[in-house]
């Protein structure tokens, strides 16, 4: 058992060191696939379940910095989804805003309601948190339904306007959208892989892993989880205004507990607390539907058996090793230790 | 003419207060289930809601076959206490085996949920299907008052059960064994209590009660569907948090109060508001006190 796991944790040692040696390949010819998908002749049904995996990606990242580095579970994230698009949508119907600025404001929409299902967790824990998630979720798509004169009720948002940039209309046909994806899915990595970096992240960590010995090391708890929850929140209103504009119309339903529980699944798949793991997790679970069309009834309990599978055998998901190589200070105290090194051989 | 309007009103605020009052017994016998599960495993059981419609289905499946209504109902319990303890054994035990994280529990009860749900949509069909009235016994009078026997037998029938619960609990062997595990699964069984058998026969019981509730509650409105089991279960979590989860007689109360404000809501706010009403309950109350009314201080193992 023990050789095993040292042989097994060896050839990941193997894989990240050869991915380190050749960072530079390894990124440039990703992005050149990446770049060159619309010209490899796809139809465009083909390239809307591409953009639908770039958005999952999205709401993945966002869910993942709350629940795979934080370890607070949310049920609700359909809710923040909700806001995002619907906001941004109304901006830019009744109001004239371009995307952008529309955006801007769903981002912000979501980011104020993540700050507010944020106070909860002065006083909860656990699954008490979740449940009151999963809560505003419901909240958010019961106003939804019921404030007819401004969301339109159950017949939802129509002609939901494209991005325009410089004069272009960003669509389907010109990959627009789909460049426009990969841009805000890049943003949003490089956000989260900065933020993960940070001190905010290694906060984060440190509350997943014990909240209690957190607070003893001086970690504002609260503060930090409110901001997880506000970063979180704020990925995800993106990913719904994004998510509006592509598909041009939107309806109360669009956001279900189902949404949330995908979302989840995404997450848990590919592996909590990774990046890497979103992308994967969002691949195989957007796809699976489509690949499959004799399974189509059966898709939400392949979710479901996911979830129970993956916590069974897996629990760490597809991709959640931990890393082998050995931890890089940052740059800021990676500094300060030298400094203090040489103060110290100074003074000697 | 304002007097008799006043005499409407008031009538009317009866009337809802024993809609309110039915209801919110059929929702604590489901509240109990979850009552039951958490008091021993610390655990929020996701998947009671969709056990609750599975109930309903196959008690609708067996009233189908011609078994009549009451061997039917009977069937549907056992079937589904059974459901029960097949989560508790296939998919909860193995993790308690492995110690893992509470998240993964929580988790994976979300996706027995989401299966058992589906599988009900692809066998049965989304569509509503209609369910007998099999307890109709017309209308009771009361003064000028008319009651409807549904509730009262609603009413009845829960109240009867839960005391059977209280006693089973408090008074036999078996209860014992299950009051310890509560208290120290451990300790419990160094005793000699066989934890993993008190765990599977606590799941049998919130199946099975939630299976009654399943009935009753399909009988009343006579309409049964897949995903009937999500906010029915969810209003019940809402009165097991009320009350104080853990404590029996907390989800009685606590289901009262979710019943009867949903009836009032439904009434006076408008029927469209009537399922809001149990999540603004539930927020308020995990917001302001998230050991319920009579719940004990000492929750520390969520």
């Amino acid at each position: 058992m023990d050789k095993n796991k040292s042989k097994r944790n060896n050839f990941i040692f193997i894989l990240e060191s050869f991915i380190e040696k050749f960072k530079i390949p390894i990124i440039v010819i990703c992005a050149a696939v990446l770049l060159g998908i619309p010209f490899m002749g796809f139809s465009q049904y083909l390239m809307r379940i591409i953009i639908m995996i770039g958005i999952y990606s999205m709401l993945a990242l966002g869910l993942n910095l709350l629940t795979g580095y934080t370890g607070q579970v949310s049920l609700g994230h359909a809710g923040f989804y909700a806001i995002g698009a619907y906001t941004s949508a109304l901006l830019s119907l009744k109001l004239g805003f371009s995307f952008f600025p529309a955006a801007i404001g769903g981002v912000l929409a979501a980011s104020i309601c993540g700050l507010l299902l944020g106070l909860p967790t002065l006083r909860l824990k656990g699954t008490y948190l979740s449940i009151v998630t999963l809560g505003f979720g419901e909240i958010v798509k019961m106003v939804l339904t019921n404030w007819d004169k401004v969301t339109n009720g159950t017949l939802g948002l129509k002609n939901i306007p494209r991005p325009v940039i410089f004069g272009i209309k960003l669509t389907l046909a010109n990959n627009g959208l789909y460049y426009m994806m990969l841009a805000l899915v890049a943003i949003v990595t490089v956000v989260c892989v900065l933020i993960i970096r940070s001190k905010i992240g290694r906060a984060l960590i440190s509350i997943k892993e014990d909240e209690f010995a957190a607070t003893m090391m001086g970690i504002k708890t609260t503060k930090y989880k409110i901001l997880a929850f506000v970063i979180s929140a704020a990925i995800t209103g993106l990913a719904g205004a994004f998510y509006s504009t592509v598909i041009g119309f939107i309806e109360p339903n669009s956001f279900t507990f189902d949404v949330s529980t995908l979302i989840i699944s995404v997450v848990i798949l590919g592996g909590m607390g990774t990046i890497r793991g979103m992308f994967l997790g969002a691949l195989i679970l957007i796809a699976f539907p489509e690949a499959f069309r004799f399974l189509m009834d059966y898709r939400f309990v392949v979710y479901g058996l996911v979830l129970v599978f993956m916590m069974r055998f897996r629990p760490q998901g597809i991709l959640g090793w931990k890393s082998q190589m050995p931890y890089k200070l940052p740059k800021a105290v990676r500094q300060q230790l030298e400094k203090l090194k040489t103060e110290g051989v100074k003074a000697q | 003419m304002s007097g008799l309007t006043r005499n409407c009103v008031a009538r009317v605020i009866i009337q809802q207060l024993f809609n309110g009052l039915a209801l919110g017994m059929a929702y604590a016998l489901i509240a109990v289930g979850y009552s039951l599960v958490f008091g021993i495993l610390r655990l929020i059981n996701f998947s009671h809601g969709s056990i609750y419609a599975f109930s309903a289905h196959m008690a609708l499946l067996f009233i189908g076959m011609q078994f009549g209504v009451i061997p039917a109902i009977a069937m549907s319990i056992v079937l589904t206490g059974l459901l029960g303890v097949i989560i508790d054994k296939t998919a909860l035990e193995p993790l308690r085996k492995k110690n893992s994280i509470p998240m993964a529990a929580l988790i994976t009860t979300i996706g027995m949920s989401n299966i058992i749900q589906n599988l009900l949509m692809i066998f049965f069909n989304t569509e509503r299907k209609p369910f007998p009235a099999f307890f109709d016994f017309g209308m009771i009078k009361l003064g000028n008052l008319q009651i409807n026997s549904t509730q009262v037998v609603m009413c009845i029938v829960s109240l009867a059960l839960l005391i059977l619960l209280t006693l089973i609990i408090n008074k036999t062997k078996l209860g014992l064994s299950m009051r310890a595990t509560e208290q120290n699964a451990k300790a419990a069984s160094l005793m000699g209590i066989n934890t993993n058998f008190i765990i599977s026969f606590t799941f049998f019981m919130g199946g099975a009660s939630a299976a009654i509730a399943g009935a009753l509650i399909s009988g009343y409105y006579q309409i049964v569907y897949p995903g009937m089991g999500f906010m029915v279960g969810l209003k019940a979590f809402a009165a097991a948090v009320l009350g104080g989860i853990g404590v029996l007689y907390g989800s009685v109360v606590g289901g009262l109060v979710v019943g009867v404000s949903e009836s009032f809501a439904a009434t006076f706010i408008g029927s469209s508001y009537r399922d809001s009403i149990a999540f603004i309950i539930l927020i308020l109350v995990l917001i302001l006190r998230p050991t319920g009314l009579f719940g004990k201080k000492d929750i520390k193992k969520v």
